[in-house]
């Protein structure tokens, strides 16, 4: 069944590119295998069977940053991963959003100690922030329909601006 | 104490003269550091102890003469039962003559002693921090190591803390 | 926040062979994001071609500091720490921790409450495993394993979320007991649990055990033999799968685990393909042990009586004043526990969770040193990929089931 028999013969739609691009971009977020810790199995059940993200364009795990538009931070930073993620994040190409998942990766949760980053907003801009510790699957994909909403309402001149700054 | 494991106490005790405490039926033999290779060797020979369940320390930190008690827990699985062995170890300089040629699992456990406690092995093979990174300084396990507590941020002291927090850039 | 370390040779020259200084061999780095290093593992290999001559772990990307943490609590707070530890058998975390509270403190826990444990300690091992199965179907190409797998594990998640309201980090069990009495849907959920789960174990087998696919890169990798085993302090499913038969639960018996008839499933090939046995066998004891404690589960009290360390219920609050200050003095302050060690074991689905736990006669621990199976059982790893190829690393990696919450702590 296509988009037709819904809406019946619309012959020409117009409609602003913007708003093309956005909703290209929205449905088709390839999120990065990334997994952490505790929060990455609950991922892992979102991606499963039970509740199915690729309902949303994303069943494709890219397990290189190179390809994936989306970071989910799932899990606690330790000082020694920081680095490491800020790598994996600066890898990743232009546009690129990042959810920190759970509140280890929000706010350093229960661990509030030497070993853990208070917040990955420490080491990468975040985006989306998902509370619960684990985040139920829903809370996730409520997450990531949060971060659809956020792409579908931003513009080329803010992408332009951003560049401007960063170069 | 366990009757079984009274020919093992009483066989360490004559070697090494070792003292012993029992609590809830666990003993905890007290050896000194230049016995230990001797004893592991011994217990693991005679008495079947081939399982190094457990290497790991205790900081009694202020005190400084032994500031520290390296524990080996050992199992012996032909048999069924474990016996504690403690090392008293002095707070400076901290040292111990490596188990790692008794049990491979103390290479690791050893590791994670001098990374965590800064306590060092005489002869360890592979002496690396294993937890931290390379570049921390202190050992976060000791006693005078403070635990890192931020202030968590609520919505009376949101501004505050926002300001000093080191957000990322892009 | 520090820069990613140049690193060079000369810190691991001591470590690779000699043809790796000359530049015969290539290093390669495995890690830490790598889709079948089971979370933020990275390995340092030493490549001649195909075949790894050294593989170096390098750990600690997710050192949560627990330790260290769980000394700044209570007793009683800190054992939310504990949950977080191995994230996938948080359950049983949970039991190791309070086992060793209770034995440092000298307190009991009535009967029921030791049934529902063993229940539902069960069901996590099964979880567990299920998670084992899923993602190392993954790993070697199976990939409808992961979604048959996870199906049957959100039974057992709904199962936890009915008693605790938590999927995961229940924090369930306490010292003394458990939390609360299970709901009345409680026995009906964990039935049907137990009457669909055999036919889905056997479903899992009809489709790996005897796939040509699986077994062509499963047997005889990665084989460990028992004087290694023993002497890494390997435990668990791959010490079982070496041919020694240890099982805390057989060998030192807790929580009434001695009331229930099941059998430690062994192989003695010690490689991969055995280690998939024993623990797909496991699966199937943990739910004989399941029904077996479910049907035996006796009334009663789910908290021990004992006031000293066990909050008095709600209902008495109102009415009694002494009870009013017991609540309070335990939620403020805290028990006290002696001053002395000890140290506890359970086994847990890696092998043996062991606790060392001293107090100083306050009501913070002074010591808390978490044994974890996983740790030792990476350690041996480098053992036993040498002369393998690299796609068999991931093969055995994913066989000795690793969990990096449990190794970095
Ligand atoms: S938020 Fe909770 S579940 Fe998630 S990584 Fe942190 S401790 Fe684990």
């Amino acid at each position: 069944m296509g988009v037709e028999q819904k809406l019946g013969n619309m012959g020409v739609v117009t409609t602003t590119l913007e708003s093309v691009v956005n909703w290209g971009r929205t449905n088709a977020m390839w999120p990065m295998l990334f997994g952490l810790a505790c929060c990455a199995i609950e991922m892992m059940s979102a991606q499963s069977s039970a509740y199915d993200m690729s309902r949303f364009g994303m069943e494709l795990m890219r397990a290189s940053p190179r390809q994936s538009d989306l970071m989910i931070v799932a899990g606690r930073v330790s000082k020694k991963m920081g680095p490491v993620l800020r790598r994996l994040y600066d890898q990743m190409p232009e546009p690129k959003w990042v959810i920190a998942m759970g509140d280890c990766a929000s706010c350093g949760g229960v661990f509030n100690n030497y070993a853990i980053f208070q917040g990955v907003d420490e080491v990468v801009p975040v985006d989306v922030f998902v509370a619960g510790c684990p985040p139920r699957p829903e809370a996730l994909i409520h997450g990531v329909m949060t971060i659809h909403e956020k792409v579908k309402g931003e513009s080329f001149k803010q992408y332009a601006e951003k560049y401007k700054q960063t170069t | 104490m366990d009757k079984k494991l009274e020919p093992i106490v009483k066989s360490v005790q004559d070697k090494f003269s070792a003292t012993f405490e029992e609590f809830r039926d666990e003993v905890h033999l007290f050896l000194k550091p230049e016995q230990i290779v001797d004893a592991l060797t011994l217990l693991r020979d005679e008495f079947n102890f081939e399982l190094l369940s457990a290497l790991t320390a205790v900081d009694y930190y202020p005190q400084e003469t032994p500031r520290f008690h390296v524990v080996y827990q050992l199992t012996s699985i032909a048999k069924n039962r474990s016996v504690q062995i403690r090392v008293p170890v002095n707070g400076s300089s901290p040292k111990i003559p490596t188990a790692t040629h008794v049990y491979d699992v103390a290479n690791w456990r050893e590791r994670e002693l001098l990374d965590m406690f800064g306590i060092e092995f005489d002869g360890h093979p592979d002496p690396r921090r294993i937890l931290s990174p390379e570049d921390m300084e202190g050992h976060p396990l000791r006693k005078d190591f403070p635990l890192g507590y931020e202030e968590p941020q609520f919505t009376f002291n949101f501004d505050e803390i926002d300001l000093r927090k080191p957000y990322a850039k892009e | 926040m520090s820069q990613i370390e140049e690193v060079s040779l000369d810190k691991f020259k001591h470590l690779v062979s000699e043809r790796a200084l000359t530049g015969e061999t290539m290093l390669l780095n495995m890690g830490p994001q790598h889709p079948s290093t089971h979370g933020v593992l990275r390995l340092l290999l030493e490549l001649d071609g195909e075949i790894i001559v050294n593989c170096i772990p390098d750990i600690g990307y997710l050192h949560t500091g627990i330790e260290k943490n769980m000394e700044a609590k209570t007793y009683q707070k800190a054992e939310v720490m504990t949950d977080r530890l191995d994230y996938m058998n948080p359950i049983g975390n949970n039991l190791a921790y309070v086992m060793a509270v209770e034995k440092l403190v000298d307190l009991d826990v009535p009967a029921r409450a030791q049934g529902l444990r063993v229940i539902l300690t069960e069901l996590q091992r099964i979880s567990s495993h299920l998670v084992w199965l899923g993602t190392s179907g993954l790993d070697l190409a199976a990939m409808s394993m992961f979604l048959y797998c996870f199906r049957e594990r959100e039974q057992i998640l709904d199962i936890f979320e009915l008693v605790s309201g938590q999927r995961m980090m229940t924090t369930y069990f306490r010292p003394g007991g458990v939390w609360r009495d299970v709901p009345v849907e409680f026995e009906k959920a964990v039935r049907d649990f137990i009457k669909i789960f055999p036919k889905r174990v056997d479903q899992y087998e009809t489709l790996l055990t005897k796939n040509p696919f699986l077994l062509d890169r499963t047997l005889g990798i990665g084989k460990l033999d028992v004087a290694t085993a023993l002497s890494f302090g390997v435990t668990g499913p791959p010490l079982r799968a070496s041919g020694i038969d240890w099982d805390l639960r057989k060998a030192r018996p807790y929580s009434g685990y001695e009331q229930y008839d099941f059998n430690v499933p062994t192989r003695t090939e010690g490689d991969t393909y055995a280690r998939y046995l024993v623990r797909v066998q496991e699966m199937r004891e943990s739910l004989k042990i399941v029904e077996q404690a479910l049907n035996k589960l006796p009334l009663g009290p789910v908290r021990s009586g004992n006031r000293k360390f066990v909050t008095p219920p709600r209902s008495e609050i109102g009415v009694s004043m002494e009870s009013l200050i017991h609540h309070f003095k335990l939620w403020t302050e805290g028990f006290s526990a002696p001053k002395a060690s000890i140290y506890s074991a359970v086994e847990s689905p890696r092998g043996e969770l062991g606790l060392l736990l001293e107090g100083d006669g306050g009501p913070k621990p002074y010591r808390v040193h978490l044994r974890t199976p996983s740790f030792d059982n990476l350690a041996v790893l480098s053992q036993i990929v040498k002369g393998h190829l690299v796609a068999d690393l991931v093969a055995i990696l994913s066989s000795i089931d690793i969990v990096l919450g449990d190794i970095d702590r």
